[in-house]
């Protein structure tokens, strides 16, 4: 089985998410929201990282 | 009569929580989330059941290596110490003798990395079911 960079961060960023929302806050609904917010920054991350390295090879 | 019927129930309590303390990590290393479902939080246990499990998993689908036991590189090591976090999975993968071939293209290193997640993942797992044991958390 292969993935691709991106998609191997989108698996990757999904279930830690997930892990981190249930593991670093109490309540259901702040769950919900850390791993959305976590989701987020690992993608984000993903993006800034990308077109940063872009930047630095031109 | 009645003080000494709450202070039973409250030592039995107590007991019940210092067990549970123990258990809970014990069991949710070997099983990820069933220290959580041992306490009958069984969408949390559930939902980390199938996230460090699918991680682990797909870096094994991904020819990811598996780390035994070493005393070598110091990445190494820290290597073996995040699959160790993976319980009952990681000990499967060595009684198979899965992971070991050798890491022939790019994406194989993610799934190592996806492997090393996964145990390190359970590890924070253990620690919360471990708090919600002790009360610290709901």
């Amino acid at each position: 089985m292969t993935l691709n960079h991106f998609s191997a961060a989108l698996v990757f960023s999904i279930f830690a998410s997930v892990v981190f929302g249930i593991t670093h806050r109490d309540n259901a609904r702040d769950m919900v929201r850390y791993g959305l917010y976590c989701f987020v920054m690992f993608l984000g991350g993903v993006f800034v990282a990308g077109w940063a390295m872009w930047v630095l090879k031109r | 009569m009645a003080n000494s019927t709450t202070e039973r129930s409250k030592a039995a309590a107590a007991e019940t929580v210092s067990l549970m303390s123990i258990v809970a990590p014990a069991i949710g290393w070997l099983i990820p989330g069933a220290g959580h479902m041992i306490q009958k939080r069984w969408i949390r246990g559930l939902l980390l059941f199938v996230s460090i499990v699918t991680l682990f998993v797909l870096g094994l689908a991904m020819q990811g290596r598996i780390y035994k036991a070493n005393g070598g590189d110091i990445l190494d090591i820290l290597g073996f110490v995040g699959d160790v976090g993976a319980g009952a999975l990681y000990l499967l993968s060595l009684a198979l003798d899965w992971g070991q071939g050798a890491i022939a293209f790019a994406t194989a290193d993610y799934g190592t990395k996806f492997i090393i997640v996964a145990g390190l993942l359970n590890f924070i797992s253990i620690a919360d079911a471990y708090h919600i044991a002790i009360g610290k958390k709901q």
